[in-house]
């Protein structure tokens, strides 16, 4: 890297000689605050984690730890709730990050035009990035309520039977997946609205020249050029999913994600085990199956995205 | 083969049509939230909806305030969102400048370390976490919440890449030929310069600790709470009064919504700036 190599090289000869032994520990002072309160409540914790998923820890004591081994693991892998939050945790996260992407690219598209008031639609598209997990979620359950939730009735106006959106397995991990679509498609739009910025109209204006449709435009300038964004998004996006847990913990209200847990994610599932059920141990462990888990979508979209690179050239 | 008749960046009607319906979409909920907190419960659980604000609104906003100590929570979410925005930007101007433009030896490593676990679940991070803060005998009290987001490897990550393009060498070495200190020159020179960064990152701070719920929630009791804290509780009432719920969630969410309306447009610049560093 340009940078390590960079730091080795002495100072540049215009160095006075005054920065003796202050000018080289000077750095280390103005990246101290940081590093300190970083190792203590950021590294430290980050790496202990592990030490604590091999141990019983339980939160009223939780000065006590008991030696386990991979005990928690393997409890946790024959636990069928377990199993349940790892699929819930997939499907929501399709359910929402899909469609979000989808329609942040269809709006960043519109947002990029030469429009009257379009630093008005910006903020418009940000205003749900605005709002809290807590207040989208209390607002949105309301919308979704069985009896007399807004949606339903609309449903009900134009003929179609009401949905029960908070018993039903698919209709509440939609709602769930509704709140997060909502939250994020405009954030998503302006970071893929940045990338096309950085795109040059000049090749926009030569495939005009070629003959190319507005939507031959997009699908052959615009998405190749916005690739390495894309990608960006993904990534951050599935993180993010891999996560997910004020959503449905407020959708019902309770910690089991639903009457038979049909929306509960692994995120709620952690929460459950510490917190509910006082097993901070295996918390740490459901913690560390999350951790894998999202190395193991990072490595799937960094193969994806160099297969991609290659196919392309 | 035809040329496009309108210029290729030109929008449509059907543009502003999608637009104005997205827009729609992003606001309605504010406006429900409004109709919500401004009728009893007994209008909202009824089969036809209210559309249209009611004459609640201070009756539910009062019944709010004085139920899930929502008054408490705004001040809590006040005082821990002002102070970790005022350190995050602190720490992260300085440690930004450092790795910017000032050379020492592990650089390369320290940054590599820091943008790293930059995507690392905070989830990882937060049963450790709690039993340091239970060691502490900080549970239930502000600085369980303030002390671990103090600082933010996202906002060193941030600085640095804003002060690498917005600082030129040059002026950091006419500071020193002059004579001045390196703490001189970060007050003289690099602060103002800063400035612009500091304040998107500022207002980006701030929105998202107003709007922090994992770690509040676990750190902190229904009894000392933050706003998004509060707001959980209240929905778990025996009996949810639905309005009440909204009229909760309408002042947990006005301080923010007077930020985006006073600063909308930086926050938008501030976020397509990162993204494009980023």
């Amino acid at each position: 890297m340009a940078t390590t190599s960079a730091a080795r090289l002495p100072a540049a000869g215009t160095a006075p000689a005054r920065r003796g032994r202050t000018g080289r520990i000077a750095p280390y002072g103005f990246v101290a605050p940081f590093f300190v309160l970083f190792a203590a409540f950021g590294l430290f914790p980050l790496l202990y984690t592990a030490y604590v998923s091999l141990h019983r820890v339980e939160l009223q004591t939780s000065d006590r730890m008991d030696w386990l081994g991979l005990q928690n693991y393997t409890r946790l892998l024959d636990d069928p709730f377990f199993w349940n939050a790892l699929r819930n945790t997939f499907t929501i996260g399709v359910l929402s990050t899909v469609p979000q992407l989808l329609m942040a690219l269809g709006l960043a598209h519109l947002l990029n035009y030469k429009l009257r008031g379009r630093s008005f639609f910006r903020v418009a598209m940000l205003l749900p990035y605005a709002t809290s997990v807590a207040a989208a979620t209390l607002v949105f359950a309301q919308l979704f309520g069985r009896d007399y939730g807004l949606i339903n009735w609309v449903l009900s106006t134009v003929g179609l039977n009401p949905v029960d959106w908070q018993a039903d397995t698919w209709a509440s991990q939609i709602g769930v997946s509704t709140v997060v679509t909502w939250r994020w498609t405009g954030y998503n739009a302006l970071i893929y609205l940045a990338g096309m910025q950085a795109i040059p109209g000049e090749l926009y204006e030569s495939a005009a020249v070629d003959g190319a449709s507005r939507w031959q435009q997009f699908r052959h300038v615009t998405i190749p050029g916005l690739r390495p964004t894309i990608v960006f998004t993904v990534v951050v996006s599935t993180i993010g999913a891999t996560q997910l847990f004020g959503e449905p913990l407020l959708y019902e209200g309770n910690a089991g994600g639903g009457i038979s847990h049909q929306y509960q994610t692994l995120g709620l599932y952690l929460y459950e085990q510490g917190w509910s059920f006082f097993h901070l141990g295996r918390a740490a462990a459901v913690a560390w199956v999350m951790f894998l888990l999202i190395v193991l979508l990072a490595l799937l979209n960094a193969a994806i995205a160099a297969r991609r690179n290659r196919t392309d050239r | 083969m035809r040329l496009a008749k309108r210029s290729p960046l030109q929008g449509g009607p059907l543009a502003y049509a999608v637009l104005a319906a997205a827009t729609l979409i992003s606001a309605f909920p504010f406006y429900w939230t409004l109709v919500a907190a401004s009728r009893s419960n007994a209008e909202l659980s009824s089969p036809t909806p209210a559309l249209t604000p009611g004459p609640n609104l201070f009756h539910n906003l009062g019944e709010a305030l004085q139920q899930a100590a929502i008054g408490t929570a705004l001040l809590n979410s006040l005082v821990v969102s002002a102070t970790v925005t005022a350190g995050v930007v602190l720490s992260s101007t300085l440690a930004g400048f450092a790795f910017a433009k000032l050379r020492f030896r592990g650089r390369g490593l320290l940054l590599a370390v820091t943008v790293g676990t930059m995507m690392i679940p905070p989830q990882l991070g937060v049963i450790p976490l709690f039993m340091v803060i239970v060691k502490l005998d900080l549970q239930n009290k502000l600085p369980a919440v303030i002390l671990p987001s103090l600082v933010s490897a996202f906002g060193v990550f941030f600085m640095r890449q804003y002060l690498v393009q917005a600082l030129p060498d040059e002026l950091i070495e006419a500071g020193r030929v002059d004579g001045a200190s390196l703490l001189r020159i970060f007050r003289s020179i690099v602060l103002p310069v800063a400035r612009p960064g500091m304040a998107v990152l500022g207002m980006l701070t701030f929105m998202a600790t107003w709007n922090d719920f994992f770690w509040p929630i676990v750190a902190l009791s229904s009894q000392n709470p933050t706003v998004q804290v509060a707001l959980k509780s209240l929905g778990q009432g025996y009996v949810p009064d639905q309005s009440i719920i909204m009229a909760g969630t309408l002042l947990g969410t006005l301080p923010v919504l007077l930020v985006f309306a006073l600063l909308g447009r930086q926050i938008v610049g501030g976020i397509m700036q990162g993204a494009v560093k980023g």
